[in-house]
């Protein structure tokens, strides 16, 4: 669970500081947007990573980007801790509240301002549900391009805080690749824009630092998105292997060919049998491994990379391949992978995913790994993967209700993690830090890589208030960490730098 | 990564620091017109070359920020890959570093993307001479703050980087170039309503009532998209040429432009959302980026200029030109200015890099 940096107040000492910024926020918000009661609060514990909880002091729901900008700005004045928070879909915890902290629920801001045809354009406020964007856009045959799985229910602005992926952006790109300009405040309540309407803006680019930060640099209220030309026709090809050596093979085979496909997507065969048994969408359930290879353009276009890819498939070892008919077919095919995370809902208590990011070539390494991590934690693991770039997502099957399950579903994942860093990849391909991989930021990155993160944090909000205790861990936790892992006897790669 | 090259820029750093001195980092000097006058004793980052790692099925390559672009390309062309964002060469000898350091992009930048686009992660040497890593080589990756696009385009206030991680890209199996007689007008609105429909646009550029055109993609895409637009048909070489003359602001508009700033005019580049119509200023205009961005030559005062720009929703950069008073960037509101001194003072304290080279302040 997760450690607390510092001892937690006493109980009248809560009530008291409570009672302080309830005080200083009343005048500034309508009285129904001000919840601090327990049963009003208890919604905001957790997001999208529900075994990590804590109750925030006060829950504000401002309505206008004024109100946001007062309420900052009081926060500040009282050194008050703000945490942002969307739908709260998040999967790392970087919604969770601060239990002596305010949490800036930003779901009322969820109005589509503007879909400019011409420019190509749309701004939304940052409550917009992705999917939506895409839907107010079609119209003109434009859509939003990255579509994480959540897309239905996930914010742009809860996008725009992790720099949220999707199965599409090896070929369209991640949030910050399809974000313009953000608008918002920053922690002191002022108001301020990175990017702009422009491809650039003057002075250094701060929207990429923005674009991921997980609610640690500013507050976002509004986004200008790039919109995209939906293409003419999209197929998918369903391949089978009998071995994910060969799958993973068959991924570098793709893109060696010079293909990028709009899609690349992996399940095995645990996930294939869980997934199948939700959707009936008629996957191999014989198969190893299984690839979801799309192609989206002009019709001639897609005939031709279609028969490019199965081509390359064939030549991979592909023991079955099936090339969507029409698009009921393509999104049957897609239906499966996009419900990954509600079908091991189903087959087990609870799961925990992981998202790293590793070389695509070390695809197979990684998953024999895993196989092998199953032994080795006594959990089961189901996996996918956007093999197109890499980005693993294994779901660690276990019981919350049973803590030593808890503990070793904590070190299975830990160990997922570790073992990506050393095959050259990432612990967070998509979901960010948040809370829950705090301790793994420490085999990432150096003593002197994470002071300089906390250096940059201070440029923008020097305070510290915004989203305190996520991304970046502390020395302290670091050291416990390490610690903790070497005591064990858990350190799987003693020769990894850490410290 | 560690060797005598690095540690020799690490200990110029240090001795810097000690003397509150400040150090110019220079790759190849080829953009060393662009922004404020560098100041301080050069750093020289071209011992610091080569190519770490390149694998063209993970498409990404890693490189040392003292390669010269040149054979970064021709090492990507071998494989039939790419920089999609076609750095500018000014002249020959441009470095990696520079390119990343300066963020130009070419005509490729407004389908494309531009330079941050393609960093997927950077080792920077930061003013207390520490050497530090961020991204990595993965196409995603979310860990900590995203400092390596931070770079693209810092123009070396940050840091000396000192290797960098690009994403890189097929080259797109067709090409082709075309061109219309239209006016300035026509051609902006043309080239917003074709940005909106699938077709396989990938630069364009307008200049003195010609619009031309590049298509680039799969064959058959490529094929429709000609039948669609009409348009007349450039010969191949000759549109090679026209593209790279243009990237490296060699052909007829900016060669006359070069001229004109001998003589006293400034280049301007006014960076604007596309759709903005034809901005009525003094000066030759050369419009690229399917709108985005407009080449201005005139020898008209700074102030309207970039108020003209600021009133349309972009901004003015004093692209080239001998008298620089005016200030290279627009200047900036004050949260983002205060954010980004403090910036500065978190990368580099004692303000060793580039100083003035951004802004006077940073």
């Amino acid at each position: 669970m997760v450690m607390s940096e510092r001892p937690p107040p006493s109980v009248a000492d809560r009530a008291a500081r409570q009672a302080e910024v309830v005080t200083a926020l009343q005048p500034l918000l309508p009285a129904h947007a001000l919840l601090w009661q327990h049963e009003d609060t208890t919604p905001y514990e957790c997001d999208g990573l529900t075994a990590y909880r804590e109750r925030p002091l006060v829950v504000a729901l401002p309505e206008t980007e004024a109100q946001v900008g007062a309420v900052l700005a009081a926060c500040h004045r009282l050194r008050v801790p703000v945490v942002a928070r969307g739908a709260g879909t998040g999967l790392s915890g970087g919604a969770m509240p601060h239990a002596m902290g305010v949490t800036l629920a930003l779901a009322k801001f969820n109005r589509i301002l503007k879909v400019d045809a011409l420019a190509r354009t749309a701004v939304v406020q940052c409550g917009v549900r992705n999917l939506a964007i895409s839907e107010a856009a079609a119209a003109h045959g434009l859509y939003y391009a990255p579509d994480p799985s959540s897309q239905i229910a996930c914010t742009i602005g809860g996008n725009v805080a992790e720099n949220s992926g999707g199965v599409h952006c090896l070929k369209y790109g991640l949030t910050v690749h399809n974000v313009l300009r953000v608008r918002g405040f920053t922690a002191e309540g002022e108001a301020i824009e990175f990017g702009s309407q422009a491809l650039d803006a003057p002075g250094l680019d701060l929207l990429p630092a923005v674009i991921g930060s997980e609610g640690m640099l500013a507050v976002v209220t509004e986004v200008t998105v790039r919109l995209v030309p939906r293409p003419q026709l999209a197929r998918c090809i369903m391949a089978s292997f009998d071995d994910v050596r060969k799958a993973g093979d068959a991924v570098a085979a793709v893109i060696a060919a010079g293909i990028i496909p709009a899609g690349l997507e992996m399940m095995d065969k645990p996930m294939t049998a869980a997934v199948e048994d939700f959707v009936h969408a008629g996957y191999d359930l014989d198969a190893a491994a299984i690839l979801l290879c799309e192609s989206d353009g002009t019709p001639d276009e897609v005939a031709e990379e279609i028969a490019r890819m199965l081509d390359v498939l064939a030549g991979a070892g592909a023991t079955r391949m099936e090339v969507s008919k029409d698009e009921a077919q393509r999104l049957t095919f897609w239906s499966g992978r996009k419900n990954a995370f509600p079908a091991s809902g189903r087959i087990s208590p609870d799961y925990m995913c992981m998202d790293s990011t590793i070389p695509r070539k070390r695809l197979a390494d990684i998953l024999l790994a895993i196989q092998q991590m199953e032994q080795t934690y006594g959990l089961r693991c189901c996996n996918v993967f956007h093999a197109g770039d890499g980005n693993l997502h294994p779901l660690i099957l276990f019981d919350a209700n049973d803590p030593d399950q808890l503990a070793r579903c904590e070190r299975f994942g830990a160990d997922i993690l570790e073992t990506s860093v050393r095959l050259g990849g990432t612990i967070t391909g998509e979901h960010g830090v948040g809370v829950e991989k705090l301790a793994s930021m420490c085999v990432q990155f150096s003593p002197a890589e994470r002071a300089q993160m906390e250096a940059l944090k201070a440029a923008f909000d020097p305070v510290g208030l915004l989203n305190p205790g996520k991304v970046i861990p502390t020395l302290h936790r670091c050291a416990e960490y390490g610690k903790m892992h070497v005591k064990k006897g858990l350190l799987p790669f003693p020769e990894l730098e850490r410290f | 990564m560690t060797d005598a090259a690095l540690d020799r820029l690490i200990d110029r750093i240090h001795s810097a620091r000690a003397a509150k001195g400040a150090l110019d980092i220079r790759g190849g000097g080829t953009k060393a017109f662009y922004g404020q006058a560098p100041q301080g004793e050069a750093l020289e980052v071209k011992p610091l070359a080569g190519i770490s790692s390149y694998e063209p099925s993970e498409l990404v390559v890693t490189v040392r920020a003292g390669t010269p672009l040149a054979e970064l390309e021709a090492a990507l062309a071998e494989q039939g890959q790419w920089l999609p964002f076609e750095p500018p060469h000014f002249e020959p000898g441009s470095t990696v570093g520079g390119m990343v350091a300066a963020g130009l992009a070419g005509p490729g930048r407004a389908v494309a993307g531009g330079v941050r686009d393609y960093v997927l992660g950077a080792s920077l040497i930061n003013g207390r001479g520490e050497l530090l890593v961020f991204g990595g080589q993965v196409m995603k990756n979310v860990a900590g703050y995203d400092v390596s696009r931070l770079l693209a385009g810092s123009m070396g206030v940050l840091g000396v980087i000192a290797e960098v991680s690009l994403k890189v890209l097929p080259r797109p199996v067709a090409s082709t170039t075309l061109r219309f007689e239209l006016d300035q007008a026509a051609a902006l609105l043309k080239l917003n309503q074709w940005g909106g429909q699938p077709l396989p646009l990938s630069a364009s550029a307008w200049w003195d009532g010609m619009l031309v055109l590049r298509l680039a993609g799969a064959r058959a895409a490529v094929d429709a998209a000609c039948k669609a637009l009409g348009g007349e048909l450039v010969e191949p070489t000759l549109a090679a040429d026209f593209w790279a003359g243009l990237r490296d602001q060699r052909d007829e508009f900016f060669a006359g432009a070069r001229k004109a700033v001998e003589g006293g005019a400034t280049l301007w580049r006014l960076s604007v959302p596309q759709t903005v119509p034809p901005l009525a200023l003094s000066g030759e205009q050369l419009i690229e980026w399917g709108g985005a961005q407009r080449w201005l030559c005139t020898s008209a005062p700074a102030a309207p200029l970039r108020e003209a720009a600021a009133a349309v929703g972009g901004h003015a950069v004093l692209f080239r030109g001998a008298d620089k008073s005016a200030g290279v960037f627009a200047e900036l509101p004050p949260a983002q200015e205060r954010i980004q001194r403090q910036l500065k003072a978190a990368f580099d304290p004692e303000g060793v890099f580039n100083r003035g080279r951004m802004y006077p302040w940073l």
